[in-house]
């Protein structure tokens, strides 16, 4: 029998990429429980119709690049985006904003730049952001969560939420008998859009920040899977962590200063997307920083951006925009932010000088 | 128990230790064959020192450590030496390498050995070579020289020695068994290690998954009385590589680069010390090391005692190997080591283990995919690198950022590998880009330097083409030049064609003839018993005549075939005026002689005499006119040394010749003086213009014989020194050579071969420089010899020059003496060959003496010579004798300060002390000698004695002067205690006596010059003159003398006692003077008061 001729290390760790990226998906689930109990089964059909699109338009791509289809689709990653995608997106987006998001993630951000790892944006947060600006109304329509109504739970049926995500609102509405109380905007849309009225007034009147309680649900949901993946060591503490005591930290300051311009910071982490950003949207390896420390600076750059954008800015979330900034600096965070290596008194800076390398 | 500190990183990888720890150590079978490497350490290979065919014991060095970098080699075990050749060896690369096969006798007989009896009584450094000849070099992997690093605390201070028995790598068990059987000898060998070192504390680093080896360790160490910790660290995988075993037991981190004796620790691994603990014990030789068999490919892993050049199969089938269950065999761990198909390779001092493996432990690697950058490397990096980062740019190498990512800090211990979750070979990467980068690094290095080569290239060639161009154009002005001079002479040109050449030809021929006829003529006359010179001068001009047509003929012939410049045409014209005068001066003699004897034929002579003197005229016009420089002068003032044309060069060709024409033309103006003072005619009108003419000759000649022998010694000098600058310079490339050889050597590089025949090439042209340079000196030698029977004029230059020579040798061998002395202090190796060299200065020291001693005899026997040459004699000597003096004085005041000073050298400078006054007493003799040929030549003619008392009476003024300089510098030096005041005391009076002497001669030639009244009048005048002279001379001194005194007496010098004295001697002096004059006729009217006083 011959013998194997291989260069060393020759054993391996068991954890491959395609168990990575599965991982990470389970440790969404607890989101998307918290997501259909609370707002209908829209995220559910979402995700599923997502994933189909992104694994056709991924083996359409790989095939054109003449790779092995399924040697590259098993790596899961595809799967990942998708799933990513269909959390962020409203549960009542249309088939076609979905369909389109998924594209532009896939094929654009991902394939186009030359596949897995080779992307220099967020796909899921390069998807997003281009459907919130090309379609900002279907991007808007969020669903309230249940009404206590009459000590019920109402949430719109798995067939009207099918026929509302693949014929459209308009129609649907139409024939069904709930008034549109089903769509509804999110607490940070009501507060950025308070017109002209205090934190509390709006806190008073509003009905969406009445059920601000199923953000908080979800959002804890996203964090428990956030925590459960640093436990498994899929990612470091430094960038969610970061994230979420920068936007803690801002909003505190401004609360302080003028609560009644500007939202609390527990509204601030726990509705929008920032949970979900900071576990699964800050922490997708390919587009951020490479070292911890270069992992701190890019989460604390989001979690700037974020705020700003949030508090003056157009748009009531700003997570796809932040990340996708913080992206572009990527590169230039890495080479101030290398780690020090063992013998030497301190990290290297820039990019290459003979003085530095001999 | 000591502190644990952390290093970043590491992984656990499952640690398969169990299966091969259960059983002890168990010890290999012989194999048949064993095939031991000559390298299996880092640096330069063994040395072979033995054949095939030799029977050897176990334990014996077959191979000798070369260089500084080495280790020795020994059998393993006794039998025969099978082959010496190429054979696999353990390496990644699966390449050869040479090695010494012995086929085992199955006896295993050792060799005589005994270890150290007593290891801290010798000198460390014999030690630590005793550590190399047994062959000690690092086992723990690397192989590194265990002698280099004992050395280390030679030039670096350490204070901790750490002893790596971590054993991180999983399935390797062979040190914890190893420490569990073997304890006490461990601790004996640190030990040696701590007399070697001197640390002021040791620490074992254990990992803590060995409990049994660390409670034997415990064990031992509780007896003894030394600092010894054992310090268990964490499990982690790699925290047994040196740097991460540093930082974890002390915290410290060896700086990039460099290495941990920077930082002041030594580490080494438990098996080396094991080793060398054997070695000093017992003089066993690193000849078996414990090696772990393992892997689910053998049905007993175990931990085997194992000679080293055994075969690994060996090995496997001992534990029972089970090939079909093996899909991978790797030479050491899992981590770093590397695997192997052939299973012949030998096990080496570095082999701890060899791993059976199955594909279900070690299975083959799944297809890498694509780097999701997810940095769990960079968690795990022990480094603290950025593994993914180095993957990104080694893979698009760009080699510069994988620099400054520190790209070449990576110890390849393969844990990034090892958690990559998309199986990239990241470790493979980084080898491929150090190595390519190290590549880059040597064309560059290669470019540069061909560059650098080209670039002389050029300018070496642009350098000859300009001075090409120079040269051509300098001709062209110099061809111009002689083109219009050859325009001004008015020699026709025989006609150009054959015919003419046909015709000057046949022309030559006749005019030899003739010249044939002449001189057999001439011999003929001479030949016959009554000479009769009337005859004898007409065949002597008959002869000239025909010579001087057969010169003109070859002339024509030559210049038709030639065109020559115009400066042979000058030579030419010269030759043939001074051709034209000689036959004119012949003719006039023969005319002469034939007039006055009444020879028939006068008309005939008169006519020839006529036409010559035309002939003579136009020749001697046309050599002006063609020479118009200060050159051409007189042709009876035309016996000049130095040629017209080619003034640059001094030719000694011609010096000679000249010379010699001059000495032949003095005699034959002698002999026919002599003739017309047999005739008694000298003083006939022809008489006297004959002696003035003689006396012009005279002068001639010696003058061109100085310039000669001048002239000869420069050339033959520049020659010898020529000869000894090649000398040097053959000398000084030579040993350069052999030092950057044995440099060669010792880094083993592969140009040794080359070195090696340039060196013999080299030591060729040495040889011959040195034997033209005897050889040169020899003639110098002889050519000096003859100079000694020419005037003292020579003898005296040769000295100066012998006297230069010998200066500059004794330098030269004292400054070798001196470099030799230091040389051999610093223990340089290059101390013998200095000693040759300081010999043969010493030779050449020897031989200058030498000569210069035999040119001074000469110089001093020659004061028989005339009188005129004895004046300069004794001239000459004199300076020679101040010189000599000078020097000496010089030389004894700087012995004294040398011996104040206690220096050294003070031993040298006696010895030459002595010599010059050796010197300076016979140079002294010799001026006595010549005094005293002086002063007792007074029986030569009036005329020179006067001479001599002038002279004389300067010689007493000098020596007088200098006594009184030499008092008064005494008595200063007396006053001011000056150690030197004795011996000038000696000169002083010395100087006394030589002014007496002087005096004394004076006096004589004085009363010789009194009692010589009886001289002519005609002399009698010039004496009057010349005694008014001395009159007025005498009284000007006197008034001086007196002025002097009455200062002095003013100043209240101590000096005007002395000076009283002189004044009255010279008031003697202008009386006697006085009276001379007076005796000698009437008195001048002069100014007669001042004869009052």
């Amino acid at each position: 029998m011959a013998f194997i001729k291989i260069s060393s290390p020759h054993v391996q760790r068991p954890t491959k990429t395609a168990d990575i990226m599965r991982l990470v998906i389970i440790a969404t689930i607890p989101g998307f429980i918290a997501m259909t109990f609370f707002f209908g089964w829209g995220t559910l059909i979402n995700t599923v119709l997502a994933v189909l699109v992104a694994l056709i338009c991924e083996a359409g791509c790989i095939k054109l690049r003449k790779r092995p289809v399924l040697f590259f689709l098993k790596d899961n990653s595809a799967v990942l985006t998708a799933v990513l995608l269909a959390l962020a997106l409203p549960p009542f987006a249309p088939w076609w904003v979905t369909v389109t998001a998924v594209f532009v993630a896939i094929v654009l951000a991902k394939q186009l730049y030359g596949g897995l790892g080779q992307n220099p944006f967020n796909p899921a947060m390069v998807g997003y952001a281009l459907v919130l600006i090309s379609f900002p109304v279907e991007m808007t329509r969020w669903t309230s969560p249940f009404e206590l109504s009459a000590d019920s739970w109402n949430i719109l049926g798995f067939g009207d939420t099918l026929r509302i995500i693949f014929i459209g609102w308009s129609e649907t509405i139409a024939t069904l008998n709930y008034i549109d109380s089903f769509s509804g905007a999110t607490p940070l849309d009501t507060l950025k859009h308070r017109n002209g009225l205090t934190t509390e007034e709006v806190w008073a009147s509003s009905n969406v920040m009445a059920n601000v309680g199923a953000w908080y649900a979800v959002s804890l949901c996203y964090f428990t899977g956030g925590i459960f993946l640093i436990y498994r060591k899929i990612f470091t503490w430094h960038a969610p962590i970061t994230l979420l005591i920068t936007i803690g930290l801002i909003s505190s300051m401004f609360f302080a200063i003028d609560p009644d311009s500007y939202a609390d910071p527990l509204i601030h982490l726990t509705t929008g997307a920032t949970m979900l950003g900071a576990f699964f949207i800050v922490t997708d390896p390919v587009s951020s920083s490479t070292s911890n420390r270069g992992k701190i600076v890019f989460a604390a750059g989001i979690g700037l951006l974020v705020y700003c954008v949030r508090t003056w800015g157009n748009y009531p979330d700003a997570m796809a925009f932040a990340v996708m900034l913080m992206n572009l600096c990527a590169p230039f965070i890495d080479q101030y932010t290398q780690p020090r290596s063992y013998g030497h008194k301190q990290s290297k800076k820039g990019s290459y000088s003979k003085e530095n390398n001999s | 128990m000591g502190k644990v500190f952390a290093f970043h990183g590491g992984i656990h990888p499952p640690e398969n230790k169990h299966q091969s720890s259960q059983s002890g150590i168990a010890t290999a079978p012989l194999a048949k064959v064993l095939n031991v490497p000559v390298q299996q350490h880092i640096g330069a290979p063994a040395k072979i020192c033995v054949t095939i065919g030799d029977k050897v014991l176990k334990g014996q060095r077959i191979a000798d450590a070369q260089g500084k970098f080495s280790v020795a080699v020994h059998a393993p075990s006794s039998g025969t030496i099978a082959a010496i050749g190429e054979h696999p060896v353990p390496h990644p690369s699966g390449m050869n390498a040479q090695c010494v096969s012995i086929e085992t006798d199955g006896l295993d007989q050792w060799v005589e050995h005994t270890g150290l009896a007593d290891f801290r009584a010798m000198p460390k450094f014999e030690l630590i070579d005793y550590i190399r000849d047994r062959g000690i070099a690092g086992m723990g992997g690397a192989g590194f020289p265990t002698a280099v690093k004992l050395h280390l605390s030679d030039d670096h201070i350490v204070n901790t020695l750490i002893i790596n028995a971590a054993e991180c790598e999983p399935y390797i068990t062979a040190d914890d068994l190893l420490i569990r059987e073997r304890a006490a000898d461990i601790i004996s060998g640190i030990n040696i290690l701590q007399h070697l070192i001197e640390p002021s504390h040791v620490i074992i680093g254990i990992e803590d998954n060995k409990p049994q080896a660390i409670r034997a360790l415990e064990e031992a160490i509780a007896n003894s009385k030394y600092n010894i910790h054992v310090v268990s660290v964490p499990t982690k995988y790699p925290s047994g590589g040196e740097k991460q075993l540093i930082k974890l037991l002390t915290n410290v981190e060896v700086p990039s680069g460099g290495i941990p004796a920077d930082v002041g620790i030594v580490c080494q691994n438990i098996g080396t010390v094991y080793a060398l603990n054997n070695a000093v014990r017992t003089g066993e030789s690193l000849i078996s090391r414990i090696v772990t068999v393992t892997g689910e490919g053998v049905s007993k892993p175990q931990n085997y005692e194992t000679l080293i050049g055994t075969p690994f199969s060996v090995l496997l089938d001992a534990a029972g190997h089970r090939p079909n269950t093996t899909s991978r065999l790797i030479v050491g761990g899992p981590m770093m080591g590397y695997s192997i198909d052939d299973t012949n390779i030998p096990v080496v001092k570095t082999s701890n283990c060899i791993i059976a493996a199955s594909s279900r432990e070690m299975p083959a690697p799944d297809p890498a995919q694509a780097c999701i950058r997810c940095g769990m490397c960079e968690q795990v990096c022990p480094a603290q690198l950025l593994p993914q980062q180095l993957h990104w740019y080694a893979k698009s190498q760009e080699y510069d950022k994988a620099q400054q990512h520190n790209l070449f800090d990576c110890i390849e211990c393969g844990a990034c590998s090892y958690v990559c979750p998309s199986n990239i070979p990241l470790v493979q990467y980084y080898r491929h880009a150090k190595t390519s980068i190290r590549e880059e690094q040597q064309e560059k290095r290669k470019s540069a330097l061909a560059r650098e080569r080209f670039e002389a290239k050029q300018m070496r060639e642009q350098r000859a083409i300009d001075e090409k161009a120079e040269k051509r154009k300098a001709r062209a002005d110099q061809a111009a030049k002689a083109q219009a001079a050859k325009q001004q002479t008015p020699k026709t040109m025989a006609s150009n064609g054959p015919d003419a050449a046909k015709h000057l030809k046949s022309a030559l021929l006749s005019a030899k003839k003739e010249v044939m006829l002449a001189q057999r003529q001439l011999d003929r006359l001479t030949a016959e018993s009554d000479k009769d010179p009337a005859a004898l001068s007409l065949a002597d001009l008959k002869l000239q005549q025909a010579k001087s047509a057969q010169h003109k003929a070859q002339q024509d012939l030559s210049s038709l075939d030639s065109a020559q410049a115009s400066a042979p045409d000058t030579k030419k014209l010269k030759i043939a005026a001074a051709q034209a005068t000689t036959m004119l001066k012949k003719a006039q003699q023969a005319l002469k002689a034939a007039q006055e004897k009444g020879q028939p034929g006068i008309e005939q002579l008169n006519a020839t005499v006529q036409q010559l003197t035309e002939e003579a005229t136009t020749a001697t016009q046309a050599f002006e006119a063609a020479e118009p420089s200060a050159q051409a002068k007189s042709l009876t003032a035309s016996v000049k040394a130095t040629p017209a044309v080619q003034e640059s060069s001094i030719d000694t060709k011609k010096l000679k010749t000249a010379a010699a024409i001059a000495r032949t033309k003095l005699k034959k103006a002698q002999s026919q003086y002599e003739q017309l003072v047999t005739q008694n005619s000298q003083d006939s009108e022809a008489g006297i213009e004959l002696k003035a003419q003689l006396d012009k000759l005279e002068q001639r000649a010696q003058a061109t014989e100085t310039a000669f022998v001048n002239a000869k010694p420069a050339t033959t000098q520049s020659d010898t020194e020529q000869l000894q600058q090649n000398y040097d310079k053959a000398h000084k490339l030579y040993y350069k050579a052999l030092a950057a050889l044995n440099k060669a050597e010792q880094d083993n590089s592969p140009a040794v071969e080359k070195m090696r025949s340039s060196i013999d090439k080299l030591k060729d042209k040495l040889n011959n420089a040195e034997n033209a340079l005897a050889a040169g000196g020899k003639i110098l030698a002889d050519n000096h010899a003859p100079l000694k029977i020419n005037t003292t004029l020579a003898s005296n230059i040769d000295s100066n020059q012998l006297q230069l020579d010998l200066d500059k040798a004794a330098q030269r061998y004292h400054k070798a003496v001196a470099t030799f002395e230091k040389a051999q202090a610093d223990q340089n190796p290059a101390a013998q060959r200095m000693q040759a060299g300081l010999d043969k200065l010493k030779a050449k020291l020897d031989d200058a003496q030498q000569a210069l001693d035999n040119t001074a005899d000469t110089a001093s026997s020659s004061a028989v010579t005339p009188a005129t040459p004895a004046n300069i004699d004794s001239e000459q000597l004199q300076q020679d004798a101040d010189k000599a003096r000078a020097r000496y004085h010089k030389a004894l005041a700087a012995l004294e300060k040398a011996q104040a000073d206690q220096n050294p050298a003070a031993q040298r400078m006696q010895a030459g002390v002595d010599k010059l006054k050796a010197k300076f007493d016979s140079a002294q003799q010799a001026l006595e000698n010549t005094a005293d040929n002086a002063s007792s030549s007074t029986a030569i003619p009036a005329t020179p004695a006067k001479i001599d008392s002038a002279q004389l009476q300067q010689d007493v003024d000098k020596a007088r002067a200098r006594y009184h300089k030499a008092l008064a510098a005494l008595e200063k030096a007396q006053a001011d205690q000056n150690p030197a005041a004795q011996r000038m005391q000696a000169g002083v009076d010395k100087l006394k006596a030589k002014l007496e002497t002087a005096q004394q001669a004076l006096d004589n030639t004085a009363d010789t010059a009194n009692s010589s009244a009886v001289t002519p009048a005609a002399p009698a005048k010039i004496d009057s003159e010349q005694l008014q002279q001395d009159v007025d001379k005498a009284r000007a001194r006197y008034h001086k003398a007196l002025a002097a005194l009455e200062k002095a007496q003013a100043d209240q010098n101590p000096a005007a006692q002395r000076m009283q004295a002189g004044v009255d001697k010279l008031k003697a002096k202008l009386e006697t003077a006085t009276t001379l004059r007076n005796a000698s006729g009437p008195q001048p009217i002069t100014t007669s008061t001042e004869d009052q006083e």
